[in-house]
Formats: structure tokens, sequence, C-alpha cells
């Protein structure tokens, strides 16, 4: 099993990343800040306007390192990699896939099944911490999410599956207010939005995703997948379309479950949120800094893999999948088995 | 598994003063020096076996030591620090 290897975040605006043998080295005002080998890293990501070297770049690229260049409100700006690994008799496979409307359903069909059962997770376990706080909107939406996979084996089309998708999304998220349970003034929910966020708990999953998206597409990259050529997300140039899927099920229990506890755990706070003239929230630089380093954390926590019984960290959980999705389009494996999380 | 590396090269000789650069260089690219001559490195076995190869062929066996000492993986609760430079943790938040 491969090793979950460290990310080197960037934050500060006037860095400059380099590199000195098999070394990266982050320079602030041409002194040396830190240094770090480079097998010790999977990913850096850049906050801001970072500089970094060619020769930095090309060690990245060598190494299978991916470096990334976010804002500074962590909008995802590009990335740097090297030759896509793995082989074109896969990447092929993928894009006969991908125009076949049967596998394409098929396949959707595993990823929005999985999301919908852990949103489902999620949200039950208020029913089972927290009953005194749960009404009937909550008590039936459970139900009707409970019976949604079923529906998603007899939806028709890709539509059909996105609708069923759509319609779980809105029942999950007309209910994640009630999973806060601290600071429930400055934290609250009316839907989701983005571009920009309009609400604090809206700028902070979209930040996590954003981090979320980041680990994804390198973790497809690094099977030899297309992270831009999905399923359930048809093609839009730029979109890392299979990214998109295979996140799907992992978005409540990695990023979710950690912006709710961040919030009750008053880590965060509003004032960590600048809302400016347009109705944007932006995240401030210390709160996105405990965001991170939350975020660090969680990727370490150790889970069994419920498909392959393995300890792992949750952080690979993106590279297993992105395996497990590879081994099953050269038929090694019959199906392919989503990320389930009680 | 995290190893420590420590090292003696003998420079009374233009060679030696060579040997002991190159010695630091390689130690350099593998891990973090967390004082002059010892070096803290996380490393998988394979990479152990290249960096143990490498210094093997620069040092003069007659004359120069190289020691590695063996934390494991749980390394963190055998490591204790006392007084200035405590260096980075390479498993931990890394943010700047």
């Amino acid at each position: 099993m491969r090793r979950l290897l460290n990310t080197l975040y960037v934050t500060m605006p006037d860095a400059y990343l380099a590199c000195d043998g098999e070394n990266v080295l982050v320079k602030i005002e041409d002194e040396i800040r830190f240094r770090i080998p480079v097998h010790n890293l999977e990913g850096i990501v850049c906050f801001g306007f970072a500089g970094a070297s060619p020769k930095l770049m090309y060690l990245c690229c060598e190494r299978g390192v991916a470096l990334s260049f976010l804002t500074t409100y962590g909008k995802f700006m590009g990335r740097i990699t090297g030759n896509i690994s793995g082989n074109v008799l896969l990447r092929r496979t993928q894009y006969r896939w991908s125009d076949d409307e049967t596998i394409s359903s098929r396949l959707s069909r595993r990823f929005v099944a999985a999301k919908i059962i852990n949103s489902r997770a999620v949200l039950h376990r208020v029913l089972r911490d927290h009953p005194e706080i749960v009404d009937n909107n909550l008590r039936d939406s459970l139900v009707l999410l409970a019976r949604m996979p079923e529906r998603l084996e007899r939806a028709a089309d890709g539509s059909a599956i996105r609708g069923i998708e759509g319609e779980a999304a809105h029942l999950y998220f007309s209910n994640f207010n009630k999973l806060i349970l601290n600071q429930k003034d400055d934290f609250q929910m009316i839907n989701r939005n983005r571009r920009p966020p309009t609400d604090r708990i809206n700028a902070l999953l979209s930040f996590l995703y954003t981090l979320l998206t980041h680990e994804v597409v390198a973790a497809l990259e690094s099977v030899g997948l297309d992270p831009q050529v999905g399923f359930l997300h048809r093609d839009r140039p730029g979109r890392p379309s299979l990214a998109l899927d295979v996140m799907e099920e992992m978005r409540p229990h990695l990023v979710d479950r950690l912006a709710v506890t961040l919030i009750n755990r008053n880590q965060i706070s509003s004032d960590g949120f600048n809302v400016k003239e347009n109705g944007a929230v932006i995240m401030e630089d210390d709160t996105r800094k405990e965001v991170l380093t939350a975020w660090q954390k969680r990727k370490q926590e150790v889970i069994t893999h419920p498909y392959l019984g393995e300890k792992i960290p949750l952080g690979l959980v993106p590279y297993v999948q992105a395996l497990l999705l590879a081994r099953h389009m050269r038929g090694d494996m019959e199906d392919y088995p989503p990320f389930f999380w009680k | 598994m995290m190893v420590l590396i420590t090292y003696d090269v003998n420079v009374t000789t233009v060679s030696g003063k060579s040997r002991l650069r190159k010695v630091a260089k390689q130690c350099v690219n593998y891990g973090q020096r967390v004082q002059n001559s010892v070096f803290e490195c996380l490393l998988d076995p394979t990479q152990f076996a290249i960096l143990k190869n490498r210094l093997e062929k620069i040092i003069n066996p007659e004359k120069d030591s190289v020691r590695f000492y063996f934390l494991g993986n749980n390394w963190k609760n055998r490591v204790e620090h006392v007084g200035t430079k405590c260096g980075y943790d390479p498993e931990g938040v890394l943010m700047i």
C-alpha cells in the first residue's frame, strides 16, 4: 500500500519556492525559511501569489509531486504536472465508457448512491446524538433519502440520476443547520451557494471541497486516469469531471463532518470571515490556517477501508478509490465499489 | 521509518574535507539537519538502502564513520528536544 505523504501549504504571498538538490526550499526575501526533502511530500499547495522556480517545477514533475496554485480565497487557478502516468489503453477505455450511456449511468449510480448513503449517515448522527432537536423535516428527509438508492437503480438515464442527486443534495443541505450545535447565529446555511459563497458555512465548505479536489485530481492522475473525463459530470473545458464524480462519495464524511466539527468546537468563529460589499463571504488568513491544520489532521485519521478491509489514513481514500476505479476499467473487477462510511 | 544519521569524517586532509561536504550533501538531500553532523531522515526501506549505499561509496572506511539509528515508525515518542532550533515534524502540518 502506498504511504500517505505530507502536503506543504504556502500561505505567505511573498514566498518563493526553489529547490536545492533534492530539497524543496521556501524563501522569503532571499532568506531560506524552510527546507524539506521532496520525497516527504506528495503535494505543494500555494495560496496567493507565491513564485516557484522552473527547476522546482521540474523536480515536482519528475517526482510526481502535485504543485497547485490557488488564490488567497482558495479558488483553484492551476497546477503543474509531468507526463500523465499509466497507459493509454486505460485512458481509452475511460473515454469509451464516458461516451457509453449505459456504462456512464451504471457508474454514476454508484457514485450517487454512495453519496446519498453517506449524507444520510451524517444526518443520522443527529438522530442518535441529539434526539432533542430532531424535527419532522429531518425525519422525513431521512426516510426519503433511505428510499433514494432504490429509485436510483430504476433511473433510466444520466439526467434522471442527476435529478435524484440534486434532490438528495437539497434534502441534505436543508437539514444541514441542525448539525450546527454551537455558534448557531453566526453559522446559518440557507442553501448551498458558491461563486461567491454568501454565508460562512458555504465559504468553509467551498474551501474544503477545493482542497479535496486537489487531492482527488492528483490521485486519479497517479493511477493513470484522466481527471477531466467523467461519467456523472459531463465534459466542460477546465472542469475535472471525473474528480468531481469520485469526490461525491467522499464529501459527506471527509469534508462536511469536518466543517461541522470546526464550528461546533469553536475552532473557527464568525470574526474569521469577511463580508464583502457584494455579499461574498471570504475567509481570513488565520481561519484559513486553522482550517488547513484541521484538514491535515483529518487526513491522518486511520479508518478501516470498508471494501479493502485494510487500515488506511483517510487521506489515502481518494487514492484507493481511484485505484479501484482503474482496476474496474482494466477488467480486473466486476464492478466499482464506492466508498461507504457510516 | 525515521532514521537518525550521524557521521564523523576525518578532515585533516583536503580529500577529507571534500568527503565531509559530499556526505553532508547526501544527508541534506534525504532529511533534516537537526545538528551539525546529525540528520533525521524520514525514509522508506528503498530510500534508506540508496542513501546508505551512496554514503558507503563516499567515505573512507579507514578514517571515517557513519552511524544509523533506527527510530521506526513510532519515532515521535522516542525523541525529545531541549533548547533552540527544534526543527519541524515531517509528518505534521507543514504551513508557511
